[in-house]
């Protein structure tokens, strides 16, 4: 069976039918739906780490620790948090409209859809499904077909584990994800690339629905000098190819550092990827292999641009029956290299070299901003500088990747990176609207705020609008 | 101007902008306190003409003006001039127990170059309380007055600039052609306040960049009256209707109220209470006392004749309902019952008439509502606990208001902005602020505390290690240390 737009629209009306009865607002309900996911996840993480080997051949460990280790404890914080985010906040009135109260409600937006990407396929689907539920709305989602056993695994255990009515899975490429961008959303949160993030939005745009776009860009990382190096080394890794083998959207991209620093930093990469991944890395099994050959295609572009050619000092090994390439540095990539022009996605790191690092600022800043910045330094100034002028969705000092973890954080991007964010309460906020309320009664005001408007009225109204309590007196007693 | 040369000296501008904002100077505190100021300045000092451009533009009488758009501007710039500093200070995030960061913030940026466009019928406040936000937050902006306030756009375009730092703030004035020319350029975030069929347009534009915007819409903001039990009550919520229909810009307000829900029994009672409450507001003369705004020109006059016209619905008017083209003036006009399927009563009316919708329950107002598109703000007039609880929670709109209306504009407390149809985005008071900055995150990790089970090659003990570690659970992690928690895990193992 086809799904069109016809299946699209009854999807939505259903939803929407189940949205409208009130289901999904009430406290029981969403906590029922977060503990049936945290159940999911303990339950089948067997099933969960084979669907991920088979679509990345990603190591059984990052799996448990990334994709269901964050997954769990984004549900725990909002199990423990979620009555208090859902009570409504008072708000401060002042004299201009005495008497009143007034509070801002938090409401669910309605039915919204969570489109999601193929490298973290369970995390990027169900944290933002799970931030939609606890806000108290009805989720569509659309998980990635180019991870096709998380895709079908997803739609096989939601719909054991948790409420159909309200909560759906459509698996699908393209026609289907069209499908689905012709009907309204209350709100859509794509996590992905700006070329499909910019369809997204455009299809939006006829139904006037908010979107939240969680893209990527290419991540700098600035090496000073003055760093302990073998630490340094390892945090990179472990962000790099530690990351689905740099196939993350907040993967170190490429190094800026000095010419003099460079070979240091390059030989201390080169032991620490040893003692990480073994003398052959290309058959090492705790990498992850790329994801299809499409996208092997275009890292081999990359190694094989003439403008890069003698620029490899490591690595560079690719197996394209097994989809598998080695972790590779680049060292003095031309700015204008292909590697330099788009995000990496992948476990190739070009080092950009530079005379002082302070030119560092100026070419991240000449790019896009990115999804995160990261800096290894143990100069405080320097630390202060970069927070002040570089600018990412996050920034992270004298690590890499581990801010995400923090979920008092929001996570997100900014210009090319990006619109909106999410972790933790940022979730609940993302997929809710905050209602403003004010309490009126009927005493109060008199006659002052209606025409005839009379120069007292006039006066008096001038110092209520200022909050001039005195004025205000003065006015009614006919004193100025 | 010339479309070309508009073009080149544009782009050059817009890039001139930029070249002035990455130096920096935008960010600082004493940038945007001059700034602030400056705007400050430029409402004190012209009061008197805003007034005047909103006379000649609106027909808005002097008192309206200054409550409606002078006096609420004062207000957020010396909210601003005073909370700025502490808005732009970085949050601190609270941190797990578990040591993996040294500490957490989250600062906020200004987002660039931003782009405000604003609305016809309060075009000083619609201008002026984005760009208090925008400036607050260190952005440098171009404001697009709307061309048909013209006399409110000539003086925020000639004299506004004199108050402020022009090398980071435009004002450029003109029609649509202008806007569709400014909207094809590269902004970091678009404002827009107005219509929803330009609402959609401005998205669309805004694509092409990535651009998040702020839509500041519209939609047809009910009011429900409730049987109210002292005829003081009564007369009170009569003349906040009364003032939130006529007495703000002639009903030409995103907020205004746009129809009345009332239950059959009372409804002859309401008509004669606002037949009165008119004459006792507006006088025997409306036209001549000139307390109720002008419509705004010859297009949208024909637009409300027409609403009028349709069959059914010229019927059942019971109040007013004539118009002097020349003068631009309609009458407050009252309906009874139109037809739910004429234009008055399925599009936003943005005028002085005002529908009044019986119902045989009051309770029947919360499905009538939830039929039609969620409006900007809700207008409930009940002392009825049980019917406030069942309006909060059975119907959604940007804003809700019991016992009164528009107000809730002036609550800087309250984030003020739509929901579906009505838009997207909030400001006022640090709403604005916030809308115009990123909020970045900020997080810093030491030399010390590394955990060595971080880094491949993986074996079970790091793999049990590393989970604890995430999971945040400091006494798992030493009892798996201490060789005291098994795994269960085989499977790791077998796929080895």
């Amino acid at each position: 069976m086809v799904f069109d737009g016809e299946a699209a629209a009854s999807l939505v009306k259903e939803l929407r039918l189940s949205f409208n009865s009130g289901k999904t607002r009430s406290y029981e309900w969403r906590i029922s739906q977060l503990k049936a996911f945290l159940k999911m996840v303990v339950e089948q993480e067997d099933q969960i780490v084979e669907a991920l080997r088979s679509d990345l051949a990603k190591p059984p460990l990052e799996t448990v620790v990334y994709e269901i280790g964050m997954f769990k404890n984004s549900c725990e914080v909002t199990l423990k948090e979620l009555k208090q985010w859902m009570t409504p906040e008072k708000a401060k009135t002042s004299i201009t409209t005495f008497p009143s109260s007034a509070e801002i409600v938090p409401e669910p937006l309605g039915v919204v859809l969570v489109i999601s990407a193929w490298n973290y396929p369970f995390l990027l689907s169900l944290d933002p499904v799970v931030g939609a539920i606890a806000a108290g709305n009805a989720v569509v989602l659309k998980p990635s077909e180019i991870a096709p056993a998380s895709s079908t695994l997803l739609l096989k255990l939601l719909g054991e584990y948790v409420d159909n009515s309200c909560v759906r899975v459509v698996e699908g490429a393209v026609d289907e994800t069209t499908a689905l961008l012709q009907q309204k959303w209350d709100k859509i949160l794509y996590t992905g690339n700006g070329k499909v993030g910019r369809i997204v939005m455009a299809a939006a745009a006829k139904h006037l629905t908010p979107v939240i776009l969680e893209l990527g860009g290419k991540s700098p990382t600035v090496v000073d000098s003055n760093v302990n190096l073998e630490v340094t080394a390892r945090r990179i890794i472990s962000g790099k190819w530690g990351c689905n083998n740099g196939q993350a959207c907040i993967s170190p991209d490429y190094i800026i550092t000095t010419k003099d620093f460079a070979p240091k930093l390059v030989d201390a990469l080169k032991i620490e990827l040893e003692n990480c991944f073994g003398k052959n890395p290309l058959e090492s099994v705790d990498l992850s292999r790329i994801v299809s050959s499409n996208h092997f295609a275009r890292l081999t572009k990359f190694l094989d641009d003439d403008k890069v050619s003698g620029k490899i000092v490591f690595g560079g090994e690719k197996d394209e029956s097994k989809l598998r390439i080695a972790p590779t540095l680049l060292l003095d990539v031309p700015r204008d290299s292909l590697i330099m022009s788009e995000e990496i996605f992948g476990p190739l790191l070009p080092i950009i070299t530079v005379n002082k690092l302070e030119e560092s600022f100026d070419f991240i800043n000449e790019g896009t901003k990115p999804l995160a910045a990261y800096l290894f330094t143990n100069d405080n100034k320097f630390k202060e500088e970069f927070v002040k002028n570089v600018s990412a969705g996050g920034l992270l000092i004298n690590d890499t990747v581990l801010h995400v973890v923090v979920h008092t954080l929001p996570f997100g991007g900014v210009g090319e990176s990006g619109m909106g964010a999410y972790h933790g309460k940022f979730s609940f906020d993302a997929f809710t609207h905050r209602k403003a309320v004010l309490y009126r009664g009927f005493t109060g005001d008199g006659s002052i705020r209606y025409p005839p408007y009379t120069d007292t009225k006039q006066k008096t109204m001038k110092a209520l609008v200022a909050g001039d309590v005195t004025g205000v007196v003065r006015a009614l007693f006919g004193w100025s | 101007m010339e479309f070309f040369s508009l073009e080149t000296n544009l782009e050059n501008d817009l890039n001139n902008m930029r070249k002035y904002y990455e130096s920096g100077k935008t960010k600082e505190a004493s940038w945007r306190e001059s700034q602030l100021k400056g705007l400050r300045n430029f409402v004190i000092e012209n009061e008197e003409n805003i007034l005047k451009s909103l006379k000649k533009d609106l027909g808005k009488h002097h008192v309206e003006a200054f409550r409606d758009e002078v006096g609420i501007l004062k207000r957020s710039i010396d909210l601003a001039i005073k909370s700025f500093r502490k808005w732009m200070s970085g949050k601190e995030a609270k941190l797990p127990q578990i040591a993996l960061l040294s500490s957490a913030e989250i600062v906020a940026e200004p987002l660039g170059l931003v782009l405000i466009i604003s609305s016809w019928n309060f075009p000083f406040g619609v201008s002026l309380e984005p760009l208090i936000g925008a400036v607050a937050a260190g952005n440098i902006v171009v404001l697009k007055p709307s061309e048909m306030a013209p006399f409110s756009s000539s003086l925020l375009g000639t004299v506004l600039p004199n108050y402020l730092d022009i090398n980071g703030i435009k004002v450029i004035e003109g029609g649509p052609e202008v806007g569709e020319q400014l909207l094809h350029k590269k902004w970091d975030k678009i404002f827009f306040t107005g219509s929803a069929r330009v609402g959609r347009i401005v998205m669309s534009a805004a694509v092409e960049h990535l651009t998040p915007v702020t839509l500041e819409l519209g939609g047809k903001c009910p009011a429900l009256l409730d049987s109210l039990s002292t005829s003081w009550d009564r007369e009170m919520a009569v003349k906040r209707i009364l003032l939130a229909k006529y007495g703000s810009c002639a009903g030409q307000a995103c907020i205004a109220i746009d129809y009345v829900l009332v239950e059959k029994s009372f409804s002859s009672t309401l008509v004669e209470l606002l037949k009165e409450n008119i004459q006792k507001m507006f006088g025997d003369n409306p036209k001549a006392s000139n307390t109720i705004g002008r419509i705004v020109n010859r297009k949208h006059c024909n637009r409300i004749k027409s609403l009028l016209n349709e069959p059914k619905v010229k019927e059942s008017v019971v109040f007013g309902g004539s118009m002097d083209e020349d003068d631009l003036f309609m009458e407050p006009t009252i309906l009874l019952d139109p037809p739910l399927e004429s234009a008055i009563m399925t599009e936003e009316i943005f005028g002085p008439l005002l529908p009044i919708i019986t119902l045989e329950k009051i309770e029947d107002g919360i499905q009538f509502i939830n039929s039609k598109g969620k409006p900007l703000a809700i207008y409930a007039f009940t002392k009825n606990q049980t019917l406030q609880r069942r309006m909060l929670s059975e119907t959604s709109s940007g804003s809700i208001v019991f016992n009164d209306a528009i107000l809730q504009y002036v609550a800087d407390t309250l984030p003020f902005g739509g929901i579906g149809d009505s838009g997207f985005g909030k400001y006022h008071g640090k709403f604005s602020f916030d809308t115009f900055s990123h909020h970045k995150a900020v997080a810093r990790r030491s030399y010390y505390t590394d955990f060595w089970f971080r880094f491949p090659p993986w074996n079970l003990n790091k793999f049990q290690l590393l989970e604890e570690a995430y999971n945040l659970n400091y006494i798992g992690m030493l009892l798996v240390l201490l060789g005291l928690k098994r795994s269960k895990r085989s499977l790791y193992m077998a796929c080895n």
